[in-house]
Protein backbone atom coordinates (compact mmCIF):
# COMPACT_ATOMS: atom_id res chain seq x y z
CA UNK A 1 0.00 0.00 0.00
CA UNK A 2 1.06 3.57 -0.61
CA UNK A 3 1.49 6.14 2.12
CA UNK A 4 -1.93 7.63 1.40
CA UNK A 5 -3.43 4.13 1.43
CA UNK A 6 -1.74 3.38 4.74
CA UNK A 7 -3.02 6.59 6.30
CA UNK A 8 -6.61 6.36 5.07
CA UNK A 9 -7.19 2.61 4.99
CA UNK A 10 -5.14 1.05 7.76
CA UNK A 11 -6.12 0.91 11.37
CA UNK A 12 -3.05 2.74 12.66
CA UNK A 13 -3.12 5.24 9.76
CA UNK A 14 -6.67 6.29 10.51
CA UNK A 15 -5.86 6.62 14.16
CA UNK A 16 -2.93 8.83 13.19
CA UNK A 17 -5.26 11.04 11.15
CA UNK A 18 -7.62 11.20 14.08
CA UNK A 19 -4.89 12.19 16.49
CA UNK A 20 -3.39 14.74 14.06
CA UNK A 21 -6.75 16.38 13.37
CA UNK A 22 -7.39 16.22 17.12
CA UNK A 23 -4.26 18.32 17.69
CA UNK A 24 -5.50 20.92 15.18
CA UNK A 25 -8.89 21.03 16.90
CA UNK A 26 -7.39 21.24 20.38
CA UNK A 27 -5.26 24.18 19.18
CA UNK A 28 -8.38 25.80 17.81
CA UNK A 29 -10.59 25.35 20.87
CA UNK A 30 -7.92 26.72 23.19
CA UNK A 31 -7.29 29.73 20.92
CA UNK A 32 -11.03 30.27 20.60
CA UNK A 33 -11.46 30.26 24.39
CA UNK A 34 -8.64 32.76 24.91
CA UNK A 35 -10.24 35.05 22.31
CA UNK A 36 -13.68 34.71 23.88
CA UNK A 37 -12.45 35.57 27.35
CA UNK A 38 -12.02 39.13 26.05
CA UNK A 39 -15.75 39.50 26.74
CA UNK A 40 -14.69 40.36 30.30
CA UNK A 41 -12.69 43.34 29.05
CA UNK A 42 -14.00 46.60 27.57
CA UNK A 43 -16.37 45.86 24.61
CA UNK A 44 -13.68 47.32 22.30
CA UNK A 45 -11.74 44.08 22.82
CA UNK A 46 -14.21 41.41 21.73
CA UNK A 47 -15.73 43.63 19.04
CA UNK A 48 -12.33 44.72 17.75
CA UNK A 49 -11.14 41.11 17.76
CA UNK A 50 -14.20 39.96 15.77
CA UNK A 51 -13.68 42.75 13.26
CA UNK A 52 -10.00 41.86 13.00
CA UNK A 53 -10.90 38.24 12.17
CA UNK A 54 -13.37 39.38 9.51
CA UNK A 55 -10.77 41.71 8.02
CA UNK A 56 -8.52 38.69 7.42
CA UNK A 57 -10.78 38.04 4.40
CA UNK A 58 -9.44 35.11 2.40
CA UNK A 59 -7.17 34.04 5.28
CA UNK A 60 -10.23 33.57 7.45
CA UNK A 61 -11.49 31.16 4.81
CA UNK A 62 -8.20 29.29 4.75
CA UNK A 63 -8.50 28.78 8.50
CA UNK A 64 -12.14 27.79 8.19
CA UNK A 65 -11.39 25.23 5.50
CA UNK A 66 -8.56 23.72 7.56
CA UNK A 67 -10.95 23.38 10.48
CA UNK A 68 -13.77 21.94 8.38
CA UNK A 69 -11.39 19.38 6.88
CA UNK A 70 -10.03 18.53 10.34
CA UNK A 71 -13.52 18.00 11.76
CA UNK A 72 -14.58 15.97 8.73
CA UNK A 73 -11.51 13.71 8.77
CA UNK A 74 -11.69 13.30 12.54
CA UNK A 75 -15.32 12.24 12.50
CA UNK A 76 -14.96 10.13 9.36
CA UNK A 77 -12.08 8.18 10.92
CA UNK A 78 -13.89 7.83 14.25
CA UNK A 79 -17.00 6.53 12.53
CA UNK A 80 -15.17 4.08 10.27
CA UNK A 81 -13.10 2.70 13.14
CA UNK A 82 -16.17 2.37 15.35
CA UNK A 83 -18.13 0.49 12.69
CA UNK A 84 -15.23 -1.89 12.11
CA UNK A 85 -14.86 -2.39 15.84
CA UNK A 86 -18.48 -3.29 16.23
CA UNK A 87 -18.12 -5.83 13.45
CA UNK A 88 -14.91 -7.24 14.95
CA UNK A 89 -16.43 -7.60 18.42
CA UNK A 90 -19.58 -9.40 17.28
CA UNK A 91 -22.26 -10.58 19.67
CA UNK A 92 -21.31 -10.72 23.34
CA UNK A 93 -24.07 -12.70 25.03
CA UNK A 94 -22.17 -13.30 28.26
CA UNK A 95 -20.49 -11.10 30.83
CA UNK A 96 -17.99 -8.29 30.23
CA UNK A 97 -15.95 -7.10 33.15
CA UNK A 98 -14.24 -3.73 32.69
CA UNK A 99 -10.79 -4.08 34.16
CA UNK A 100 -9.34 -0.62 33.94
CA UNK A 101 -10.61 1.41 30.95
CA UNK A 102 -11.41 4.94 32.12
CA UNK A 103 -14.91 6.36 31.90
CA UNK A 104 -13.60 9.14 29.64
CA UNK A 105 -12.30 6.55 27.18
CA UNK A 106 -15.47 4.49 27.26
CA UNK A 107 -17.68 7.54 26.73
CA UNK A 108 -15.50 9.13 24.04
CA UNK A 109 -17.70 8.20 21.13
CA UNK A 110 -20.86 9.62 22.70
CA UNK A 111 -19.21 12.77 23.98
CA UNK A 112 -17.82 13.22 20.45
CA UNK A 113 -21.17 13.00 18.70
CA UNK A 114 -22.87 15.26 21.24
CA UNK A 115 -20.08 17.81 20.74
CA UNK A 116 -20.81 17.62 17.00
CA UNK A 117 -24.48 18.38 17.62
CA UNK A 118 -23.43 21.29 19.80
CA UNK A 119 -21.00 22.54 17.15
CA UNK A 120 -23.80 22.69 14.57
CA UNK A 121 -26.06 24.58 16.97
CA UNK A 122 -23.23 26.93 17.94
CA UNK A 123 -22.53 27.88 14.32
CA UNK A 124 -26.24 28.39 13.70
CA UNK A 125 -26.34 30.63 16.76
CA UNK A 126 -23.36 32.97 16.48
CA UNK A 127 -22.10 32.57 12.90
CA UNK A 128 -25.20 32.20 10.73
CA UNK A 129 -27.87 33.70 13.00
CA UNK A 130 -30.38 30.91 12.37
CA UNK A 131 -30.92 30.19 16.06
CA UNK A 132 -31.53 33.15 18.39
CA UNK A 133 -32.26 35.47 15.44
CA UNK A 134 -33.53 38.44 17.48
CA UNK A 135 -30.13 39.17 19.01
CA UNK A 136 -27.96 38.16 16.04
CA UNK A 137 -25.07 40.59 15.55
CA UNK A 138 -26.34 41.92 12.22
CA UNK A 139 -29.66 42.96 13.77
CA UNK A 140 -28.08 44.84 16.63
CA UNK A 141 -27.05 48.49 16.40
CA UNK A 142 -23.49 48.99 15.21
CA UNK A 143 -20.72 49.59 17.72
CA UNK A 144 -18.33 52.55 17.51
CA UNK A 145 -14.81 51.64 18.63
CA UNK A 146 -13.74 53.95 21.46
CA UNK A 147 -10.07 52.96 21.12
CA UNK A 148 -7.75 51.14 18.71
CA UNK A 149 -7.78 47.31 18.82
CA UNK A 150 -4.20 46.14 18.66
CA UNK A 151 -2.68 42.78 17.72
CA UNK A 152 1.03 42.44 18.54
CA UNK A 153 1.17 46.22 18.95
CA UNK A 154 -0.34 47.03 15.54
CA UNK A 155 -3.61 48.94 15.56
CA UNK A 156 -5.66 46.58 13.36
CA UNK A 157 -9.07 48.14 14.05
CA UNK A 158 -9.02 51.95 14.41
CA UNK A 159 -10.85 54.04 16.97
CA UNK A 160 -14.13 55.38 15.57
CA UNK A 161 -14.71 52.45 13.19
CA UNK A 162 -18.26 51.11 13.25
CA UNK A 163 -18.21 47.36 13.85
CA UNK A 164 -20.69 44.58 14.67
CA UNK A 165 -21.62 44.35 18.34
CA UNK A 166 -20.52 40.79 19.06
CA UNK A 167 -20.09 41.62 22.75
CA UNK A 168 -23.80 42.36 23.17
CA UNK A 169 -24.83 39.41 21.02
CA UNK A 170 -22.97 36.98 23.30
CA UNK A 171 -24.42 38.45 26.47
CA UNK A 172 -27.97 38.62 25.10
CA UNK A 173 -27.60 35.01 23.96
CA UNK A 174 -26.55 33.75 27.39
CA UNK A 175 -29.23 35.73 29.17
CA UNK A 176 -31.51 32.90 28.05
CA UNK A 177 -30.87 30.31 30.80
CA UNK A 178 -31.64 27.34 28.53
CA UNK A 179 -28.97 28.47 26.06
CA UNK A 180 -26.43 29.15 28.81
CA UNK A 181 -26.99 25.77 30.51
CA UNK A 182 -26.79 23.96 27.19
CA UNK A 183 -23.45 25.61 26.45
CA UNK A 184 -22.11 24.67 29.87
CA UNK A 185 -23.13 21.02 29.46
CA UNK A 186 -21.69 20.89 25.95
CA UNK A 187 -18.28 22.27 26.92
CA UNK A 188 -18.29 19.92 29.88
CA UNK A 189 -18.70 16.99 27.51
CA UNK A 190 -16.06 18.42 25.18
CA UNK A 191 -13.64 18.68 28.10
CA UNK A 192 -14.38 15.07 28.99
CA UNK A 193 -13.83 14.07 25.36
CA UNK A 194 -10.50 15.85 25.40
CA UNK A 195 -9.46 14.10 28.60
CA UNK A 196 -9.29 10.85 26.65
CA UNK A 197 -8.14 12.61 23.49
CA UNK A 198 -5.14 14.43 24.97
CA UNK A 199 -3.90 11.26 26.61
CA UNK A 200 -4.73 9.01 23.71
CA UNK A 201 -3.06 11.02 20.97
CA UNK A 202 0.37 10.51 22.54
CA UNK A 203 -0.21 6.76 22.47
CA UNK A 204 -1.28 6.95 18.83
CA UNK A 205 1.79 8.97 17.86
CA UNK A 206 3.88 6.40 19.72
CA UNK A 207 5.20 8.87 22.25
CA UNK A 208 3.53 7.58 25.41
CA UNK A 209 5.22 5.19 27.79
CA UNK A 210 4.70 4.09 31.37
CA UNK A 211 7.74 6.13 32.38
CA UNK A 212 5.71 9.31 32.05
CA UNK A 213 2.11 8.28 31.37
CA UNK A 214 1.16 9.11 34.98
CA UNK A 215 2.41 12.67 34.55
CA UNK A 216 0.74 12.90 31.14
CA UNK A 217 -2.59 11.92 32.65
CA UNK A 218 -2.25 14.59 35.34
CA UNK A 219 -1.41 17.24 32.74
CA UNK A 220 -4.43 16.12 30.68
CA UNK A 221 -6.70 16.43 33.72
CA UNK A 222 -5.39 19.91 34.54
CA UNK A 223 -5.66 21.12 30.93
CA UNK A 224 -9.19 19.80 30.53
CA UNK A 225 -10.33 21.16 33.87
CA UNK A 226 -8.84 24.59 33.10
CA UNK A 227 -10.47 24.48 29.68
CA UNK A 228 -13.83 23.65 31.24
CA UNK A 229 -13.59 26.37 33.89
CA UNK A 230 -12.58 28.96 31.29
CA UNK A 231 -15.58 28.06 29.20
CA UNK A 232 -17.90 27.89 32.19
CA UNK A 233 -16.98 31.46 33.09
CA UNK A 234 -18.66 33.16 30.11
CA UNK A 235 -22.21 31.71 30.14
CA UNK A 236 -21.91 31.22 33.92
CA UNK A 237 -21.19 34.88 34.64
CA UNK A 238 -24.04 36.04 32.42
CA UNK A 239 -26.41 33.47 33.91
CA UNK A 240 -25.86 34.60 37.50
CA UNK A 241 -25.98 38.24 36.42
CA UNK A 242 -22.33 39.01 37.20
CA UNK A 243 -21.71 40.06 33.61
CA UNK A 244 -24.34 42.37 32.08
CA UNK A 245 -24.73 44.35 28.88
CA UNK A 246 -22.35 47.22 28.17
CA UNK A 247 -23.25 50.73 29.20
CA UNK A 248 -25.06 52.64 26.50
CA UNK A 249 -26.49 49.53 24.78
CA UNK A 250 -29.62 50.71 22.97
CA UNK A 251 -31.35 47.52 21.85
CA UNK A 252 -32.04 46.11 18.39
CA UNK A 253 -33.87 47.91 15.64
CA UNK A 254 -32.40 51.34 16.41
CA UNK A 255 -29.83 51.18 13.69
CA UNK A 256 -28.69 48.27 11.54
CA UNK A 257 -24.93 47.98 11.24
CA UNK A 258 -23.56 48.46 7.76
CA UNK A 259 -20.05 47.21 8.29
CA UNK A 260 -19.30 43.55 8.06
CA UNK B 1 -4.37 -13.58 47.76
CA UNK B 2 -5.18 -16.56 49.88
CA UNK B 3 -8.73 -16.40 51.15
CA UNK B 4 -9.72 -17.92 54.50
CA UNK B 5 -11.52 -20.63 52.55
CA UNK B 6 -8.17 -21.95 51.31
CA UNK B 7 -8.46 -25.16 53.34
CA UNK B 8 -12.18 -25.85 53.04
CA UNK B 9 -13.83 -27.85 50.28
CA UNK B 10 -16.16 -25.73 48.15
CA UNK B 11 -19.16 -26.23 45.92
CA UNK B 12 -19.93 -23.95 43.02
CA UNK B 13 -22.27 -23.64 40.06
CA UNK B 14 -20.63 -23.53 36.66
CA UNK B 15 -22.50 -21.55 34.03
CA UNK B 16 -20.86 -22.73 30.83
CA UNK B 17 -21.31 -21.71 27.20
CA UNK B 18 -22.32 -24.82 25.27
CA UNK B 19 -22.25 -24.73 21.50
CA UNK B 20 -22.23 -27.92 19.43
CA UNK B 21 -20.42 -26.50 16.40
CA UNK B 22 -19.36 -23.36 14.55
CA UNK B 23 -22.73 -22.56 13.01
CA UNK B 24 -24.87 -23.88 15.82
CA UNK B 25 -26.63 -21.61 18.28
CA UNK B 26 -25.02 -21.56 21.73
CA UNK B 27 -26.41 -21.12 25.22
CA UNK B 28 -25.40 -21.09 28.85
CA UNK B 29 -25.95 -24.31 30.80
CA UNK B 30 -25.55 -24.64 34.57
CA UNK B 31 -23.61 -27.54 36.10
CA UNK B 32 -23.11 -28.05 39.82
CA UNK B 33 -19.58 -28.92 40.96
CA UNK B 34 -19.53 -30.19 44.53
CA UNK B 35 -16.91 -30.72 47.23
CA UNK B 36 -13.98 -29.37 45.31
CA UNK B 37 -10.55 -29.17 46.84
CA UNK B 38 -9.40 -25.54 47.04
CA UNK B 39 -6.01 -26.69 45.78
CA UNK B 40 -7.50 -27.96 42.56
CA UNK B 41 -6.78 -25.94 39.45
CA UNK B 42 -9.63 -24.53 37.42
CA UNK B 43 -8.91 -26.94 34.58
CA UNK B 44 -8.84 -29.92 36.98
CA UNK B 45 -12.27 -28.80 38.15
CA UNK B 46 -13.43 -28.83 34.51
CA UNK B 47 -11.92 -32.33 34.15
CA UNK B 48 -13.97 -33.49 37.14
CA UNK B 49 -17.17 -32.00 35.78
CA UNK B 50 -16.43 -33.70 32.46
CA UNK B 51 -15.86 -37.08 34.16
CA UNK B 52 -19.26 -36.70 35.74
CA UNK B 53 -20.84 -35.76 32.38
CA UNK B 54 -19.18 -38.71 30.67
CA UNK B 55 -20.45 -41.08 33.37
CA UNK B 56 -23.95 -39.75 32.79
CA UNK B 57 -23.53 -40.27 29.05
CA UNK B 58 -23.60 -36.54 28.28
CA UNK B 59 -21.26 -34.66 25.97
CA UNK B 60 -18.28 -33.35 27.96
CA UNK B 61 -17.44 -29.63 27.82
CA UNK B 62 -14.83 -28.98 25.13
CA UNK B 63 -12.06 -26.68 26.35
CA UNK B 64 -8.56 -25.98 25.06
CA UNK B 65 -5.49 -26.77 27.17
CA UNK B 66 -2.03 -28.15 26.77
CA UNK B 67 0.95 -27.35 29.00
CA UNK B 68 -1.09 -26.46 32.09
CA UNK B 69 1.81 -24.41 33.35
CA UNK B 70 1.18 -21.06 31.72
CA UNK B 71 3.66 -21.24 28.88
CA UNK B 72 1.88 -22.54 25.79
CA UNK B 73 -1.07 -20.15 25.46
CA UNK B 74 -3.60 -22.84 24.63
CA UNK B 75 -6.00 -22.46 27.54
CA UNK B 76 -8.50 -19.77 26.80
CA UNK B 77 -11.59 -19.28 28.89
CA UNK B 78 -13.23 -16.02 29.79
CA UNK B 79 -14.20 -16.50 33.42
CA UNK B 80 -16.65 -14.10 35.07
CA UNK B 81 -16.15 -11.63 32.22
CA UNK B 82 -12.35 -11.55 32.31
CA UNK B 83 -10.11 -13.58 29.99
CA UNK B 84 -8.23 -16.14 32.12
CA UNK B 85 -10.44 -15.24 35.05
CA UNK B 86 -9.71 -13.31 38.23
CA UNK B 87 -6.10 -12.79 39.15
CA UNK B 88 -3.35 -10.79 37.54
CA UNK B 89 -0.73 -12.15 35.19
CA UNK B 90 -1.92 -15.75 35.08
CA UNK B 91 -3.40 -18.04 32.44
CA UNK B 92 -6.55 -20.08 33.07
CA UNK B 93 -4.41 -23.14 33.79
CA UNK B 94 -2.76 -21.25 36.67
CA UNK B 95 -6.05 -20.38 38.32
CA UNK B 96 -6.93 -22.28 41.51
CA UNK B 97 -10.30 -22.96 43.03
CA UNK B 98 -9.29 -21.24 46.29
CA UNK B 99 -9.79 -17.97 44.41
CA UNK B 100 -13.53 -18.65 44.54
CA UNK B 101 -16.00 -18.90 47.38
CA UNK B 102 -18.38 -21.62 48.35
CA UNK B 103 -21.69 -21.09 46.56
CA UNK B 104 -20.28 -18.91 43.74
CA UNK B 105 -21.79 -18.99 40.28
CA UNK B 106 -18.89 -19.00 37.82
CA UNK B 107 -19.61 -17.92 34.24
CA UNK B 108 -17.30 -19.58 31.71
CA UNK B 109 -17.21 -18.49 28.07
CA UNK B 110 -14.94 -18.88 25.07
CA UNK B 111 -12.58 -16.05 24.07
CA UNK B 112 -15.09 -14.11 22.01
CA UNK B 113 -14.27 -12.18 18.81
CA UNK B 114 -15.48 -12.34 15.23
CA UNK B 115 -11.91 -13.26 14.23
CA UNK B 116 -11.95 -16.19 16.71
CA UNK B 117 -14.91 -18.28 15.52
CA UNK B 118 -16.15 -20.83 18.03
CA UNK B 119 -15.26 -24.41 17.13
CA UNK B 120 -17.12 -26.04 20.00
CA UNK B 121 -18.15 -24.95 23.50
CA UNK B 122 -15.13 -23.11 24.91
CA UNK B 123 -12.79 -23.84 22.01
CA UNK B 124 -12.20 -21.10 19.46
CA UNK B 125 -10.25 -21.04 16.22
CA UNK B 126 -7.33 -18.70 16.84
CA UNK B 127 -5.56 -19.40 13.56
CA UNK B 128 -5.90 -15.70 12.72
CA UNK B 129 -2.85 -15.26 14.96
CA UNK B 130 -0.94 -17.89 12.97
CA UNK B 131 -1.71 -16.03 9.74
CA UNK B 132 -0.37 -12.82 11.27
CA UNK B 133 2.81 -14.67 12.32
CA UNK B 134 3.20 -16.19 8.87
CA UNK B 135 3.11 -12.75 7.29
CA UNK B 136 6.14 -11.43 9.17
CA UNK B 137 6.66 -12.85 12.63
CA UNK B 138 10.07 -14.33 11.82
CA UNK B 139 13.62 -13.45 10.82
CA UNK B 140 14.77 -14.54 7.37
CA UNK B 141 18.47 -13.72 7.82
CA UNK B 142 20.60 -16.83 7.93
CA UNK B 143 22.06 -16.94 11.40
CA UNK B 144 24.32 -19.94 10.82
CA UNK B 145 25.51 -21.89 13.82
CA UNK B 146 25.56 -20.25 17.24
CA UNK B 147 27.88 -17.24 16.94
CA UNK B 148 30.39 -16.04 19.48
CA UNK B 149 28.27 -14.43 22.19
CA UNK B 150 30.04 -11.08 22.11
CA UNK B 151 30.27 -10.79 18.33
CA UNK B 152 27.06 -8.76 18.16
CA UNK B 153 26.66 -6.38 21.04
CA UNK B 154 23.10 -5.78 22.19
CA UNK B 155 22.38 -3.10 24.78
CA UNK B 156 21.03 -4.61 27.96
CA UNK B 157 17.95 -2.33 27.84
CA UNK B 158 17.04 -3.62 24.38
CA UNK B 159 17.59 -7.23 25.37
CA UNK B 160 15.36 -6.78 28.43
CA UNK B 161 12.66 -5.04 26.45
CA UNK B 162 12.77 -7.71 23.74
CA UNK B 163 12.41 -10.36 26.45
CA UNK B 164 9.40 -8.55 27.95
CA UNK B 165 7.73 -8.66 24.54
CA UNK B 166 8.84 -12.23 23.88
CA UNK B 167 6.92 -13.35 26.97
CA UNK B 168 3.77 -13.28 24.81
CA UNK B 169 2.32 -16.79 24.63
CA UNK B 170 -0.13 -15.86 21.87
CA UNK B 171 -3.21 -16.93 23.81
CA UNK B 172 -5.55 -14.21 22.51
CA UNK B 173 -6.67 -12.87 25.90
CA UNK B 174 -5.91 -9.36 24.64
CA UNK B 175 -8.41 -9.79 21.79
CA UNK B 176 -11.06 -11.24 24.09
CA UNK B 177 -10.60 -8.44 26.64
CA UNK B 178 -10.73 -5.64 24.08
CA UNK B 179 -14.05 -3.93 23.47
CA UNK B 180 -13.00 -3.74 19.82
CA UNK B 181 -11.54 -7.26 19.59
CA UNK B 182 -8.28 -5.69 18.55
CA UNK B 183 -5.12 -7.78 18.24
CA UNK B 184 -2.81 -4.80 18.66
CA UNK B 185 -1.15 -6.04 21.86
CA UNK B 186 -0.31 -9.41 20.32
CA UNK B 187 1.02 -7.91 17.08
CA UNK B 188 2.88 -5.20 18.99
CA UNK B 189 4.57 -7.79 21.18
CA UNK B 190 5.75 -9.80 18.17
CA UNK B 191 6.83 -6.77 16.16
CA UNK B 192 8.75 -5.34 19.12
CA UNK B 193 10.34 -8.59 20.20
CA UNK B 194 11.87 -9.13 16.77
CA UNK B 195 12.50 -5.50 15.86
CA UNK B 196 14.44 -4.75 19.04
CA UNK B 197 17.19 -7.26 18.25
CA UNK B 198 19.83 -6.70 15.57
CA UNK B 199 18.93 -9.80 13.53
CA UNK B 200 15.30 -8.75 13.32
CA UNK B 201 15.90 -5.02 12.99
CA UNK B 202 16.87 -5.53 9.30
CA UNK B 203 13.30 -6.43 8.37
CA UNK B 204 11.65 -4.10 10.83
CA UNK B 205 9.72 -1.93 8.35
CA UNK B 206 8.56 -4.75 6.13
CA UNK B 207 7.53 -6.80 9.15
CA UNK B 208 5.36 -4.16 10.79
CA UNK B 209 3.62 -3.23 7.53
CA UNK B 210 2.90 -6.87 6.69
CA UNK B 211 1.78 -7.97 10.14
CA UNK B 212 -0.52 -4.97 10.65
CA UNK B 213 -1.96 -5.57 7.15
CA UNK B 214 -2.72 -9.22 7.95
CA UNK B 215 -4.16 -8.25 11.32
CA UNK B 216 -6.69 -6.08 9.51
CA UNK B 217 -7.50 -8.72 6.89
CA UNK B 218 -8.25 -11.21 9.66
CA UNK B 219 -11.00 -8.93 10.94
CA UNK B 220 -9.49 -7.83 14.24
CA UNK B 221 -10.66 -4.42 15.45
CA UNK B 222 -8.86 -1.12 15.96
CA UNK B 223 -7.20 -0.04 19.17
CA UNK B 224 -8.92 2.84 20.98
CA UNK B 225 -6.46 2.99 23.86
CA UNK B 226 -8.60 1.47 26.60
CA UNK B 227 -5.71 -0.69 27.86
CA UNK B 228 -7.95 -3.61 28.79
CA UNK B 229 -5.64 -5.91 26.81
CA UNK B 230 -2.56 -5.44 28.93
CA UNK B 231 -4.63 -5.75 32.12
CA UNK B 232 -5.94 -9.14 30.99
CA UNK B 233 -2.61 -10.40 29.57
CA UNK B 234 -1.37 -13.48 31.47
CA UNK B 235 2.17 -12.18 30.94
CA UNK B 236 1.22 -8.55 31.73
CA UNK B 237 2.75 -7.33 28.49
CA UNK B 238 2.62 -3.55 28.51
CA UNK B 239 0.56 -1.47 26.09
CA UNK B 240 3.71 0.63 25.74
CA UNK B 241 4.54 -1.89 23.01
CA UNK B 242 1.43 -0.71 21.15
CA UNK B 243 2.77 2.86 21.22
CA UNK B 244 6.08 1.53 19.92
CA UNK B 245 4.32 -0.33 17.10
CA UNK B 246 2.26 2.75 16.18
CA UNK B 247 5.50 4.68 15.83
CA UNK B 248 7.16 1.84 13.90
CA UNK B 249 4.21 1.57 11.54
CA UNK B 250 4.01 5.30 10.84
CA UNK B 251 7.77 5.57 10.32
CA UNK B 252 7.76 2.56 8.02
CA UNK B 253 4.87 4.02 6.00
CA UNK B 254 6.66 7.34 5.51
CA UNK B 255 10.01 5.67 4.84
CA UNK B 256 8.60 3.27 2.28
CA UNK B 257 7.03 6.24 0.48
CA UNK B 258 10.03 8.57 0.39
CA UNK B 259 13.20 6.61 0.90
CA UNK B 260 15.63 6.18 -1.98
CA UNK B 261 15.44 2.56 -3.20
CA UNK B 262 17.56 0.63 -5.65
CA UNK B 263 16.22 -0.04 -9.16
CA UNK B 264 18.10 -3.29 -9.42
CA UNK B 265 16.01 -6.44 -9.48
CA UNK B 266 18.63 -9.11 -8.90
CA UNK B 267 21.56 -9.52 -6.56
CA UNK B 268 25.27 -9.15 -7.16
CA UNK B 269 27.33 -6.52 -8.97
CA UNK B 270 25.63 -5.18 -12.06
C1 LIG C 1 -17.17 17.24 16.58
C2 LIG C 1 -17.44 16.04 16.89
C3 LIG C 1 -16.43 15.03 17.35
C4 LIG C 1 -16.61 13.71 17.25
C5 LIG C 1 -17.81 13.00 16.68
C6 LIG C 1 -15.44 13.07 17.80
C7 LIG C 1 -15.28 11.71 17.90
C8 LIG C 1 -14.18 11.11 18.42
C9 LIG C 1 -14.07 9.72 18.62
C10 LIG C 1 -15.14 8.66 18.32
C11 LIG C 1 -12.84 9.47 19.10
C12 LIG C 1 -12.36 8.06 19.33
C13 LIG C 1 -11.43 7.80 20.36
C14 LIG C 1 -11.31 6.37 20.61
O1 LIG C 1 -12.26 5.61 20.32
O2 LIG C 1 -10.25 6.05 21.12
C15 LIG C 1 -12.17 10.74 19.23
C16 LIG C 1 -10.89 10.92 19.68
C17 LIG C 1 -10.27 12.13 19.79
N1 LIG C 1 -10.89 13.36 19.64
FE1 LIG C 1 -12.72 13.70 18.92
N2 LIG C 1 -14.57 14.02 18.20
C18 LIG C 1 -15.14 15.24 17.96
C19 LIG C 1 -14.64 16.47 18.25
C20 LIG C 1 -13.39 16.66 18.70
C21 LIG C 1 -12.84 17.94 18.94
C22 LIG C 1 -13.59 19.27 18.78
C23 LIG C 1 -11.56 17.70 19.33
C24 LIG C 1 -10.49 18.65 19.70
C25 LIG C 1 -10.70 19.80 20.15
C26 LIG C 1 -11.31 16.30 19.37
C27 LIG C 1 -10.13 15.69 19.74
C28 LIG C 1 -9.92 14.33 19.80
C29 LIG C 1 -8.67 13.68 20.07
C30 LIG C 1 -7.36 14.38 20.30
C31 LIG C 1 -8.89 12.30 20.04
C32 LIG C 1 -7.87 11.19 20.27
C33 LIG C 1 -7.34 10.61 19.02
C34 LIG C 1 -6.56 9.36 19.34
O3 LIG C 1 -7.19 8.29 19.41
O4 LIG C 1 -5.36 9.43 19.52
N3 LIG C 1 -12.44 15.68 18.97
N4 LIG C 1 -13.02 11.72 18.81
S1 LIG D 1 -2.50 -24.61 29.10
FE1 LIG D 1 -0.60 -23.82 28.38
S2 LIG D 1 -0.77 -21.76 29.02
FE2 LIG D 1 -2.52 -22.62 29.93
Amino acid sequence: MSLVGNLFKSSIGRKFLMAATGVVLIGFVIGHLVGNLQVFQHPDHLNGYAQFLHNLGPWLWVARIVLIVAVAVHIWAATMLSLENKQARGAQPGVKLWIRASLASRAVRWTGYIVLAFLIYHLAHFTFGVAGKEHFKERLPGYLMTSDYRVAGFPVVKQGTEVLDVHSMVILGFQNPIVAVFYIIAVGLLSFHLLHGVDSLFQTFGLRSSRWSGALRKVAVVVCLAYFLGNLLIPGAVLIGAKGLREGYRGPGAHVAAAR
Amino acid sequence: MVANNSQQALSITLRVWRQAGPDQPGKFVDYPAKDLSPHMSFLEMLDMVNDELTRKGEEPIAFAHDCREGICGTCSCTINGKPHGPGRGIATCQLYMRTFHDGDVIVVEPFRATAFPIVKDLVTDRSGFDKIMKSGGFITARAGSAPEANATLIPKENADLAMDAAACIGCGACVAACKNASAMLFVAAKVSHLGLLPQGEVERDRRVLAMVGTMEEQGFGNCTNYYECSAACPKLISHDFIARMNRDYLKASFRSAFQHASNSTGGGAG
